[in-house]
């Protein structure tokens, strides 16, 4: 079996403790003069990589490889609720384009749900060479297993080489359930996707609260799987004589089966979407009191940003829980995010960093929001708003008055 | 009633960095936890409980430190545990993973209801959970926000869905992922801390304890995907920076916005 093996002869006590320094995970034992790797390996092979020479070797498996040219092109998985489609899909659209055009795929799309035929027309604007539609009531309202059958339905007849998810609640449901049902590679919240020749989807995410980035495949598995979130990819333009085609499917009645009922939908109340603002001024740590925020929203007001923060801004009550920004809150891609007094830890920079531009006024040279921001200030967030606010405000009375001399004139 | 609940150890931290020039993982201090997002799964297991009576096993993957948080679990008021710990189960995905728990469930017998937090905060995937139910060929809700209704025979519950939100009826067995905030988590208490005897039984059980012990199944090898490298994440190009008192720097700002044309 694969994995990694040890040569017993190479193994004293410097070669374990060499290999126990560079392990991130401590899965190295070493008892009664006996090397072990053990169960917290997590097969980074790092130990391979930088460890003492000949001690460990990679034991590969001879795996029976499949025949990737069975399988044909890149589908994006139409996200939608009611026949509403989620922008997150014409993002991905754009991305699938570009990566069949490494290796001459076509581009497919897959809708299932009730009524939405003429939705799955206006996807055909985007580019999409063939739009394939199950339009049955039971698909009326998402519910796994018939979602799931007929998602195993297309994989079956169609045969694709790739699928691409938008990672919101239904796709972070509906992905993991067939790709394992084909027991294949799904990688999550992937934030850069490359095409290799060989069609294998080189999928890059976050790793470690995004301190480290991992680059992943699926060799010897098809399809292959990936969920993407929304605003991390750019919808295509939009096509004046789109020439690609809507295919209605069929699928047996009783697939559409379920255990589950659905009771009933409910709208909720639409509140401040913070994924949506394009301005947004975001406030950490270095915000002292509740008071403070005041020029915060005069500031923000100015400039029409929506004003958001981090969890200190939660815990402390100031915030919704929907303003927070961070793994744990909101993703954001503002056209611009200012950051005030804000570090930058790992699990806000995870939520913020696709921003187009970003500037970070914090005391603290050394915080690492000055390693994503575009614009770093260096500086005590209560001198620069105060100044800041003066000078917009002088800037607005001198626009008065010019207006007012005009008018006079 | 009975249920499971999947728990896992994670980083205390995730203070991690790549050292640039070596590309060695560079970890700070090696303390573990439980996953904070299923201390929710734990409280809606327990809830469940007292509502309708029968018992909580808590069930996780890992080396056998993991049974750290399983323990943790017993303080809460689990009833029993079990690890899966094997150094074949080792360099596992989502899908092997996933694969090893629902082996490690069919073993332990039948439950009406396996409860998984929303994601970890190590692989932050929310994959895990639907992967499972499929190897176990029951139906899964992801995103339970609310119980509506308990009984006998299943679940009415609501899933958030971001703009609306799905109510549900799911008869048992059936396997849930909970938001965070559908319950306050307890702390584990110290009077359970008296009670549960000293060394509350973990069962740990590895491969040849699996009714597949076919260990192509697990671990690495029943891995399709393969991590092929992992470098530190590039850090804008393009910058400016400026230092100063907060006349310079609002200045400064300043330009940039009316560059921007927002005022």
């Amino acid at each position: 079996m694969a994995g990694i093996k040890i040569i017993k002869e190479k193994v004293d006590q410097e070669t374990y403790e060499a290999l126990a320094a560079i392990c991130p995970f401590d899965a190295f034992s070493y008892e009664n003069n006996r090397l072990d790797v053990t169960a917290a390996c997590k097969m980074c092979r790092m130990c391979l990589k930088k460890g003492p020479e000949g001690v460990l070797v990679f034991e590969e498996d001879e795996k029976v490889a499949i025949d990737k040219n069975l399988y044909q092109g890149i589908t994006v998985y139409v996200d939608h609720i009611d026949g509403k489609i989620h922008p997150v899909t014409m993002e991905l659209i754009g991305k699938a384009k570009e990566l069949a055009a490494v290796i001459n795929h076509p581009v497919y799309a897959l809708f299932m749900g009730d009524k939405i035929s003429e939705q799955a027309e206006e996807l055909l604007y985007y580019g999409v060479d063939k739009v394939f539609v199950y339009d049955h009531p039971a698909l009326k309202h998402f519910v796994i297993e018939p979602y799931s059958n007929v998602f195993e339905d297309f994989i079956e007849k169609i045969k694709p080489s790739s699928i691409l998810v938008g990672a919101t609640n239904v796709g972070r449901s509906l992905a993991p359930r067939v790709a394992a049902r084909y027991r294949t590679g799904l990688t999550a919240d992937c934030t850069i996707l490359e095409m290799k020749d060989n069609t294998d989807l080189v999928q890059i995410r976050p790793a470690f609260g995004g301190n480290i980035m991992a680059q992943i495949v699926t060799q010897n598995s098809r399809p292959q799987f990936c969920t993407v979130r929304y605003k991390v990819f750019s919808a295509p333009e939009l096509l004046e004589r789109p020439a690609g085609k809507v295919e209605k499917m069929d699928i047996e009645i009783d697939r559409l089966a379920s255990a589950i009922e659905v009771l009933e939908v409910i709208k909720k109340e639409k509140g401040i979407d913070l994924s949506e603002a394009e301005t947004i001024v975001a406030v950490g740590r270095g915000v002292k009191s509740e008071k403070d925020l005041d020029m915060i929203h005069q500031f923000a007001e100015k400039i029409g940003a929506t004003v958001a923060c981090t969890r200190p801004g939660i815990e402390a009550g100031w915030f919704d829980a929907k303003l927070q920004i961070g793994l744990s809150g909101r993703t954001v891609k503002p056209k611009l995010l200012i950051a005030l007094g804000i570090s930058g830890a790992v699990q806000f920079a995870a939520g913020m960093q696709n921003s187009e531009y970003i500037i970070a006024v914090n005391n603290d040279p050394k915080a690492p929001i000055f390693n994503i921001a575009h614009c770093g200030m260096v500086g005590d967030l209560y001198e620069v708003i105060p100044e800041l606010l003066n000078m917009i405000e002088e800037n607005e009375m001198q626009n008065d008055t010019e207006t007012q001399e005009r008018m006079v004139i | 009633m009975k249920i499971l609940v999947c728990i896992k150890q994670v980083p205390g931290t995730s203070n991690v960095g790549v050292d640039p020039i070596t590309g060695v993982l560079i970890r700070d201090g090696i303390e573990s936890k439980l996953n904070p997002y299923d201390l929710y799964g734990l409280e809606t297991a327990f809830r469940l409980k007292e509502e309708l009576g029968g018992s909580v096993t808590t069930l996780s993957m890992g080396s056998l430190q993991s049974k750290e948080v399983l323990l943790e679990s017993f303080y809460m008021g689990a009833d029993a545990a079990c690890l899966l710990s094997d150094r074949k189960f080792g360099g596992a995905d989502v899908v092997a993973t996933s694969y090893t728990l629902a082996q490690g469930a069919k073993k332990l017998g039948d439950f009406d209801l396996i409860i998984c937090g929303k994601q970890t905060t190590d692989g932050d995937t929310a994959q895990v959970g639907p992967e499972m139910a499929e190897f176990l060929g029951i139906p899964h809700v992801t995103n339970v926000s609310k119980i509506l209704i308990a009984d006998e025979r299943g679940l009415t519950l609501q899933m958030n869905m971001e703009e609306s939100l799905e109510i549900q009826r799911v008869p048992y067995p059936c396997l849930i992922t909970v938001d965070k905030d559908i319950y306050t988590p307890r702390l584990p208490s110290y009077k359970r801390k008296l009670a549960v005897s000293e060394n509350p039984e973990i069962t740990v059980l590895t491969l040849n304890d699996m009714y597949d012990t076919n260990e192509k199944n697990y671990g690495l090898n029943g891995s399709p995907t393969q991590v092929e490298r992992i470098f530190p994440p590039e850090s804008n190009v393009e910058k400016t920076s400026f230092e100063g008192n907060g006349k310079t720097l609002a200045t400064a700002l300043y330009g940039i916005l009316s560059e921007q044309k927002f005022f």
